[in-house]
């Protein structure tokens, strides 16, 4: 339904109304009159009475073009399910066959696609013989090709998917599967292409008819109608026209009301409450000069996104400083905020989205409005979790980490590559020459990271940050990359702003850790006190639920209750209080702020868990 | 009850993925199997439920060999079930998840078992079943992974293979499903292959670890011996790298 509420979606929807109703009722009230035979009135231009004029046996074409819609959309239907059911049996044979029988199957629909169309409708035209009924066949069969491609796609995309897999080994058959399973799951885009395949159907037949392949005379359709009224064209083109606006006006119709599904279906509607307004700041707040050494300093940051009653906002009043040469960590669970935070920071944070609060970046604050592409390319580094997809898959990776020298710092092609070849030694990358003229997909998960911190170590950055650089890699890898960014920090001062959920990761590499919930920090710490000198509840239960390689064996983990808050409904108080064990009434109503480096009302308490574990000591 | 690889070697194309592996889950024990990506865990996992077939060697449940054939209903009866990493994609986001569940029930239930056996299920799992005619999108991530598990459990399996079953999952909800993991071995005895790459993890589930390297089994004994008292270099490696440091110093540094 959300389709209808676009423009196209809504002209759509009611041309293709009005088409069906037509179709429907034409016949029913016109029908008649349409074949009303006037010898009087043979071959007559348009006139009052009759609006576009009369055939040779003086019968109004506007009442036939009119009536004859239904024959059109139901021809046109026919080839499309045709089309369609043929396309899905073809299609699915490979699945049901398995590898080895289907790939004839594949082979055979390969063939019939690369089959001109038209050429096709044609052949087939005439072996089904002439009339309506070979024309529907030889429409539909034509079309089945394209249909059968798209279902193998769309069913090898579904059945390599996990749950078709355990249906699998439930023991369910493969046709059920194909039934249960995989048709549900291909429905809508097929859906969407059978409309679309539809309005191709109607020109389609237009054209056969039109050649007289198609609808033999006493029955009509638009194409017949054209190709009557083409004797006359020069004399009363509307004849002949008149049918041909028709079919574009009905194809139109399908076409438009396609699109607009499938516009609609990429997009999952949002749902949920959205009881809550949000304090959108848009005046940048008072910002305290930083210190000398301070490279970075948030002060203040929202992030927020339109929701369809009132914005949520991820992120919320988050303030922090990085010095030269330090190292902090964000830690906190998926929809934390964490992310976005470090988006925001490098302000990548897109449309819709709006940012708030004040970043300070080496001095420069960094939403005055101006240009700071320079500064931020040369001097901030973003590291993301998933190497593949932040390098450009189509890019040798020399030249990809050449372009930031060549923009920023105004180096000559070969220059940069030289510079970059030796950024890749730099992270240590073997046979560096190699890597450099290597496509992203030749190297390993850990060669990518690498290159990615090589393409940020191409100016001098003052400033990395890493989200979740580690979390796609083995570990092996993984302490690789980390003692990297270690490496890095050390030779050239460079701050890092690592963001992670896992707890081990953050206490290996930083100084100082921000742990984060419902978009705030709840706890700022020393890494080296994370395990044993954490004072909020939640970060007690972070680091206690994760098993470490001292772990006792004979308890069970720690565990938090109930679920993470969504940032569109943020309760009023603190917001980790309906699943903290120390919550009161207080944590219920008013929203503790970050004192002292803890955001908590019963910051520090024994919980009952702990509490439990010293009596039984 | 127990689960036997014997030599399994396994190809894709011509690459030998497995090479003649050998390991055995004896009857009520879990074993952990670590490996980075790549060194074949998971399609040794896929083996023993027939997803991969295997060129060369036997796979045994309760001394009867399964795997080899390809036919679907097979490996049903063979009694291997399998959780698998993703819970984003292992539930079939059209059907409730009471469906989900019911399909892998074995044999043919009438309505009012199915619905009864459906709700002791997800009971067990620590579920509300009020919830069995939810659809997988209203769940979160730890939620689905139960309802998978509960799927897995509905085939009344004698052995079941957990594949990196938390390794999507948030750190709180990872407890959670380890707990759970282990009280469902506690109290229905079964047999499981648990494999992930974090070995904190592993050995906090498992009875005994086996190390799997570039589709071989490097090392395989009690988890204590192999994580305290590594005898390979490279679970040497492997446990040098975890982060926050083994529980013993390790002389060998990775470079």
């Amino acid at each position: 339904m959300r389709a209808l509420r676009t423009p196209v979606g809504a002209v759509g929807a009611t041309l293709l109304g009005l088409v069906l109703l037509v179709a429907v009722l034409a016949p029913l009230i016109l029908g008649d009159r349409a074949t009303a035979v006037d010898t009087d009135d043979l071959l007559a231009g348009p006139s009052a009475e009759h609006w576009f004029g009369t055939d040779n046996l003086g019968r109004d074409l506007f009442l036939r073009t009119v009536v004859a819609t239904r024959l059109s959309i139901t021809l046109a239907l026919a080839a499309t399910g045709i089309a369609v059911l043929a396309g899905l049996l073809l299609g699915s044979l490979p699945w049901l066959l398995g590898p080895r029988l289907g790939r004839p199957v594949t082979a055979l629909v390969n063939i019939l696609v690369a089959f001109p169309g038209l050429l096709l409708v044609l052949c087939l035209a005439t072996v089904f013989g002439v009339g309506a009924r070979g024309a529907v066949l030889a429409i539909g069969f034509a079309g089945a090709p394209t249909f059968a491609r798209l279902c193998q796609t769309l069913i090898a995309g579904v059945g390599s998917r996990d749950y078709v897999a355990a249906a699998r080994i439930a023991g369910v058959g493969r046709v059920r599967i194909l039934l249960r399973h995989v048709l549900p799951n291909i429905g809508e885009p097929l859906i969407v292409n059978a409309t679309i395949a539809a309005g191709g159907a109607l020109l389609a037949f237009a054209g056969l008819s039109f050649l007289g392949l198609g609808v033999q005379a006493p029955a009509y359709d638009w194409g017949r109608l054209m190709q009557d009224g083409l004797a006359g064209i020069y004399v009363h083109p509307l004849a002949a026209l008149a049918p041909g606006i028709a079919v574009v006006i009905a194809g139109l119709a399908f076409n438009l009301t396609g699109e607009a599904i499938a516009g609609a279906l990429g997009v999952t509607p949002a749902v949920g409450p959205r009881a809550w307004s949000v304090p959108v700041r848009t005046a940048a707040p008072e910002m305290p000069a930083p210190a000398e050494e301070t490279v970075l300093d948030v002060r203040d940051l929202a992030v927020s996104f339109p929701g369809p009653s009132a914005p949520a906002t991820p992120v919320r009043g988050v303030s922090f400083s990085l010095r030269a040469g330090e190292s902090v960590g964000i830690v906190g669970e998926s929809g934390s905020g964490k992310s976005l935070t470090a988006l925001a920071i490098a302000q990548l944070v897109e449309e819709p989205g709006h940012v708030a609060g004040g970043v300070t970046f080496c001095g420069t604050h960094l939403q005055d409005g101006g240009d700071h592409d320079d500064l931020l390319g040369t001097s901030m580094a973003v590291v993301f979790q998933d190497p593949m997809t932040s390098l450009n898959p189509a890019m040798r990776v020399g030249p990809q980490l050449a372009e930031v020298s060549r923009f920023h710092q105004g180096l000559g092609r070969r220059e940069a590559l030289a510079r970059a070849v030796d950024r890749l030694r730099a992270v240590r990358l073997r046979d560096p020459e190699r890597a450099a003229h290597a496509y992203p997909f030749e190297l390993s998960g850990g060669m990518r990271q690498r290159a990615m911190i090589g393409m940020g170590l191409m100016g001098t950055p003052r400033l990395i940050i890493a989200d979740e650089p580690t979390t796609a890699l083995d570990v092996t890898v993984q302490k690789q990359v980390l003692a990297l960014l270690a490496t890095v920090r050390r030779e050239h001062g460079t701050a890092i702003l690592l963001i992670s959920h896992d707890v081990s990761v953050i206490g290996e590499v930083c100084d100082r850790v921000l742990v984060m919930y419902a978009g705030r920090i709840v706890e700022e710490v020393a890494a080296a006190d994370l395990r044993d000198g954490a004072r909020h509840p939640y970060t007690r239960a972070l680091v206690a639920a994760v098993p470490s390689m001292t772990t006792p064996l004979d308890e069970p983990l720690a565990t938090i209750p109930g679920q993470p808050v969504d940032p569109a409904a943020v309760p009023p108080g603190c917001a980790y209080a309906a699943r903290c064990p120390l919550a009161t009434d207080q944590c219920l109503t008013e929203e503790p702020v970050l004192v002292d480096g803890v955001a908590c009302w019963r910051a520090g308490e024994p919980l009952p868990s702990e509490l439990e574990k010293e009596a039984r000591v | 009850m127990s689960l036997v690889f014997e030599q399994v070697s396994a190809r894709f194309g011509r690459t030998e993925v497995l090479h003649e592996v050998s390991l055995e889950v004896p009857d009520g024990s879990i074993v952990g199997l670590v490996g980075e990506s790549g060194s074949g865990k998971s399609t040794l996992a896929r083996t023993a439920v027939g997803l991969v077939p295997v060129s060369g060697g036997r796979i045994l449940v309760d001394g009867v060999p399964a795997g080899r054939r390809s036919g679907a209903r097979s490996e049903a009866r063979s009694g291997v079930q399998m959780v698998f990493q993703d819970p984003y994609s292992s539930l079939d986001p059209r059907m409730s998840i009471g469906e989900s569940i019911a399909e892998a029930i074995a044999g043919r239930p009438s309505r009012g078992e199915r619905t009864s056996e459906v709700a002791r299920l997800l009971d067990l799992v620590h579920l509300d079943p009020g919830r069995a005619g939810q659809r997988p999108g209203s769940l979160s991530g730890g939620q689905r992974q139960r309802v998978a598990l509960a799927r897995a459990l509905a085939g009344r399996p004698t052995v079941l293979i957990a594949d990196e079953i938390t390794s999507a999952l948030d750190a709180s909800v990872q407890g959670a499903v380890l707990n759970l993991v282990r009280e469902m071995q506690r109290e229905l005895g079964l047999s499981m292959l648990f494999i992930s790459h974090n070995l904190a993890v592993v050995r906090y589930v498992a009875d005994t670890v086996a190390v799997m390297s570039e589709g071989r089994i490097v090392e395989h004994g009690p988890a204590a011996d192999v994580l305290e008292r590594p005898t390979h270099d490279y679970t040497r490696t492997l446990l040098a790298a975890v982060p926050g440091g083994a529980p013993h110093p390790l002389t060998k540094e990775t470079r």
